[in-house]
């Protein structure tokens, strides 16, 4: 249906969701600030339209794909692996992710730990490696359950551990970012990197998941 | 090398911007690791100078967390606390 003719798109869509109203109101003020700040600093020659644009593209390239990579190198190279869980930053930066503002600590999921991640006071996520984070991230439920019940939220997700494996949260409460190098499933010996990267979801990384080989 | 334990101090914050999340305040755990220093958040939040601190990963038990209630004694957790924010845990 075009979006232009006289139609009024209320209540529930063919699909059963709600139509929400068009944007058509005024700029918030914030909004209004960004674009003034914006056009400011393009004006007196401190950045570029191209430069902000070429900031925002890189953004919207970054996601779960980069730390799957940088899983399934660890896997099959024990000196990475080792120099990963020695210093994060450093490691991934010889991959190619840059370092942003906050450095990384990769924790590693054994027979006897399982690691889960969490930001208690807000949303902080390693952006760098897995992109945006998602909403079930950022939402209270997670943040408050998720260091008092783990293995009931972990359950919740598809994920039961037995009760030999200890679950350690991390919370991310200041300037490291975490990301839980999951263990290799059994039934992977000799597969490329890029294979055993497709194994590798952003949950897993988040530690709500673990990677399975495909039965 | 020996454990060094310490306690998040309970303070109040007033609803000021703090990165010491209340549910560790009063607790006590083991320094995993030493990182910083980093700029006191406490102060850069509010456009001051900001001091530089070290800052320590801390374990904490879920039996220390959450006491009975806890899911499962013997999971851990950890959290980054600032310097400013932790004393010896044999402090009275």
């Amino acid at each position: 249906m075009p979006h232009d003719d006289p139609f009024e798109h209320t209540g529930m869509s063919p699909s059963g969701h709600p139509y929400r109203p068009d944007q058509d109101g005024p700029l918030t003020r914030f909004q209004a600030m960004e674009i003034a700040i914006r056009e400011l600093l393009i004006e007196k020659g401190v950045t570029t339209e191209a430069e902000i644009a070429a900031a925002i593209a890189y953004m919207d390239t970054r996601s779960p794909a980069g730390g799957a990579r940088v899983v399934a190198r660890a896997w099959t190279d024990p000196e990475f692996r080792a120099r990963l869980l020695a210093d994060g930053s450093a490691a991934v930066l010889e991959m190619g992710f840059p370092i942003e503002a906050l450095k990384l600590i990769v924790v590693e999921n054994t027979p006897r730990l399982h690691n889960v991640v969490v930001c208690t006071l807000c949303s902080c996520y390693p952006r760098n490696l897995l992109g945006l984070p998602p909403d079930w991230y950022k939402q209270r439920a997670y943040r408050s359950r998720v260091v008092r019940e783990p293995r009931r939220v972990l359950a919740e997700f598809g994920l039961t551990l037995p009760e030999g494996i200890q679950v350690r949260v991390h919370d991310s409460t200041a300037d490291q970012r975490y990301i839980v190098l999951p263990m290799r499933p059994e039934g992977t010996e000799g597969w490329s990197e890029e294979d055993l990267a497709a194994l590798v979801t952003r949950d897993c990384m988040i530690g709500v998941a673990v990677p399975r080989r495909p039965q | 090398m020996a454990e060094e334990r310490v306690r998040v101090k309970a303070l109040g914050t007033w609803g000021l911007h703090v990165r010491t999340p209340a549910y560790l305040r009063g607790k006590t755990g083991i320094v995993e690791r030493r990182l910083g220093p980093y700029p006191n958040p406490e102060q850069l939040a509010y456009g001051l100078k900001a001091e530089a601190l070290p800052v320590f990963r801390v374990r904490f038990t879920m039996a220390e967390l959450w006491g009975a209630q806890a899911e499962n004694p013997d999971d851990t957790l950890e959290a980054e606390i600032y310097a400013h924010w932790l004393e010896p845990a044999d402090a009275a």
